[in-house]
């Protein structure tokens, strides 16, 4: 167990965090230099004003107007996104960790009874998002198998953490477990469907601008 | 007898008219409407189908996905977390009771998923359906796109999968014809070399027992625009040039009408994916007003038209922006009512709701400028729900009308959520629906049709022809 634990905390880390850090380097590399090549216009159409304006709408709930056709589903989006990106990053066993290991830095910290209300709204959103694939027609029809595991290698993450937090189950276990799944989530971002986290600014900049600059219109 | 019959007749309760869009609707279901949607032939399709072999299937559908799109489509692809916030966006999906193959990204999946699952083997079979969701279950109206929390251009991905039917050659018959006709005549309808400056003679004639003085002014050059209309005007609706002339006229408008092929800014190339054949008629649009050394091009009340000018066509032929400036009507006429170049005698008599063309409204943001100018001219607008840019559309634009009449029922049942929207308006005692397109004329004359609801559509032409001081007129 004791070089599982080494394993995932060490080496492993390393791995997983080059192969985010390179992996999303070259999905946005490729994004571009692929736009470039074939389809160039998208800069030419870019508006940065127009992109800005519509990230912002996107990214905070009830401003678009599907947003508010379906606010249940924007309190669970933009909460488990939250919790995705503050919970990693300003967790304080993961700034510890990381300022004792190679970084030498620290930042600030989420009190941790906020980080743990963060996991579980991520956890808690996972659920949300698998009972709209298994019950909503219109979502199940465009579902496969492949969606539900993009879910477990997101939850996993939390889950596992959020026991290690509590003491449930063999502590140790529980943290390398954590501690792999994180790994695999993060190795899994440019490569899956999470890349979405990279893309978005594309995808929605280049709507925006088209609506904005060109049809003088919103697009939210 | 009698009495006992009139008593029947009065006892039978007053259906508001969207207990009768929904009482239609349910006929519709039980006389099996619905269901001879999967039984629809079409000449163009089935035949083309049939010619189809493995080797042409999957070389054309990859030509396409990979040697003519690039990054955008694979990101678009990549993106869609498969979320199924776009499906409330679209009028086929909420008019078939939810049925998810209806949902833009469930026609993305029974089209561009399943080329690239296949790596373009397709059947036969898949290839009909592909081209049956691109040409009758989608009118590129971009609803989804404003709902869809990434922006995913579904209405490109569709319009890639009718670019891949038109090099399969299965496109539907009447629109392919109307393509056909494009491409020999550069205008939509057949409409003959010689047919057009004696049509646009015609109407001249006939206004001039209004306006004595009225001119069609034919290829004038140096005029402040040209006007230009689709090839429908003067095959069908002919007197709309007259008033369209009457205004500009009545106006002090300086403009022209050019005689020579070009005149026409209609494109159903544009809607087939005959991207080839659309740059030339869209090259001979710009290149017939810039003969002319208009100043501009005024266009008429169409919506798809407008798409492929300002938006489309321009780009096919490498231009960031349309060559030379050009406005919508709408813009024209709402400019014209601010400068005070039309005074009213009138107003129309009662309130009106509009229509918004998704091409003028999620094409250009016009949505304002039609309603001032809607405003101005009756007791006011009183709008449906949802409206203005989040209108849903008349389901005949993108080419779906165009489709001919084996989809003609489809169509309309398909946009029940449209019926209900009007009788909604209907039952507030709204009688006059305004809609500045030709093609939402078209697809909702067929609605009111079918669900009886019993309304008029009127273009801005025609309540601003009616409306207006006509100084220049004789008794």
């Amino acid at each position: 167990m004791h070089a599982f634990y080494n394993l995932v905390s060490g080496p492993l880390v390393w791995v997983a965090f080059a192969i985010f850090l390179i992996g999303s380097i070259w999905k946005v590399f490729s994004l571009l230099s692929g736009t470039k090549k074939k389809d160039g216009y998208v800069f030419t159409y870019w508006s940065w004003g127009h992109a800005i304006q519509s990230y912002i709408h996107w990214l905070i709930p009830f401003m678009s107007e599907n947003s508010r056709q379906q606010p249940l589903m924007s309190v669970m989006t933009f909460l488990a996104h939250l919790g995705i990106v503050l919970v990693p990053i300003f967790t304080m066993g993961h700034i510890v960790l990381l300022e004792e290991g190679a970084l030498g830095l620290s930042w600030i910290a989420l009190p941790d009874q906020v980080a743990d209300y963060a996991a579980w709204a991520v956890i808690a959103g996972c659920c949300f998002f698998a009972y709209r694939r298994l019950v909503l027609p219109q979502v199940k029809f465009v579902t496969s198998c492949s969606d539900f595991v993009i879910l477990a290698i997101v939850v996993a993450p939390f889950l596992t953490g959020a026991m290690a937090y509590h003491g449930w189950g063999d502590n140790l276990l529980m943290t390398s477990l954590h501690m792999l799944s994180g790994e695999i989530m993060l190795v899994a971002i440019p490569f899956t469907k999470l890349s979405h986290m990279l893309t978005f600014w594309y995808t929605r900049g280049y709507t925006a601008s088209e609506f904005g600059a060109v049809r003088k219109v919103y697009d939210w | 007898m009698s009495d006992t019959a009139e008593h029947t007749e009065a006892a039978e309760p007053v259906l508001t008219f969207l207990e009768k869009v929904h009482a239609k609707a349910e006929q519709d279901q039980v006389d099996g409407k619905y269901a001879a949607f999967e039984k629809i032939e079409d000449v163009g399709i089935d035949q083309g189908v049939a010619r189809l072999t493995p080797e042409k299937i999957q070389k054309t559908i990859n030509g396409v996905l990979k040697g003519e799109c690039g990054t955008r489509m694979k990101t678009y692809v990549e993106t869609c977390v498969h979320c199924g916030l776009c499906s409330d966006a679209c009028h086929h999906y909420l008019s078939n009771d939810k049925n998810p193959k209806y949902s833009p990204v469930g026609k993305v999946k029974r089209t561009i998923w399943n080329m690239l699952d296949k790596d373009g083997k397709l059947t036969p079979e898949e290839c009909r359906e592909a081209v049956i969701v691109a040409q009758t279950e989608c009118n590129l109206c971009r609803r989804c796109q404003q709902f869809c929390p990434f922006g995913i251009d579904i209405a490109y991905m569709i319009s890639t999968v009718r670019r891949i039917s038109f090099k399969l050659g299965i496109t539907p018959q009447y629109i392919q014809d109307t393509a056909n006709s494009h491409s020999v005549t550069m205008n939509q309808m057949w409409v003959k070399d010689d047919e057009w400056p004696d049509t646009l003679q015609w109407q001249e004639d006939e206004g001039r027992d209004e306006i004595p003085r009225l001119r069609i002014p034919v290829d004038k050059e140096g005029a402040d625009f040209m006007y230009s209309v689709i090839a429908p005007e003067p095959k069908f609706r002919t007197h709309l040039i007259n008033q369209a002339a009457v205004i500009f006229d009545q106006a002090g408008c300086d403009w022209t009408m050019p005689q020579l092929p070009g005149w026409d800014n209609s494109d159903m190339a544009m809607f087939t994916g005959d991207f080839e054949t659309m740059g030339r008629v869209k090259k001979m649009h710009y290149e017939v007003a810039q003969k002319l050394r208009v100043k501009k091009i005024v266009m008429g009340e169409c919506g798809h038209a407008f798409r492929s000018v300002y938006d489309v066509g321009n780009r096919w032929l490498g231009w960031r922006m349309p060559p030379i400036e050009m406005v919508h009507s709408i813009e024209f006429f709402a400019q014209l009512f601010r400068e005070g170049r039309i005074k009213l005698k009138d107003k129309y008599p009662e309130q009106v709701t509009f229509h918004d063309p998704c091409n003028t409204v999620r094409g250009r943001g016009l949505h304002e400028d039609g309603r001032y100018v809607a405003n101005l001219l009756t007791q006011g607008v009183v709008e449906m729900s949802p409206s203005k840019l989040y209108n849903y559309c008349c389901n005949a634009g993108g080419g779906v009308i165009n489709c001919g009449p084996p989809w003609k029922t489809k169509r309309v049942l398909s946009n029940k959520i449209k019926a209900e929207q009007l009788a909604r308006m209907k039952d507030r005692g709204i009688n006059t629906i305004v809609s500045p397109c030709h093609n939402c004329h078209g697809g909702l004359e067929d609605i009111i049709h079918h669900y009886g609801l019993e309304m008029e559509l009127k273009f801005l032409g025609d309540l601003i022809y009616e409306l207006m001081e006509k100084p220049g007129a004789v008794e």
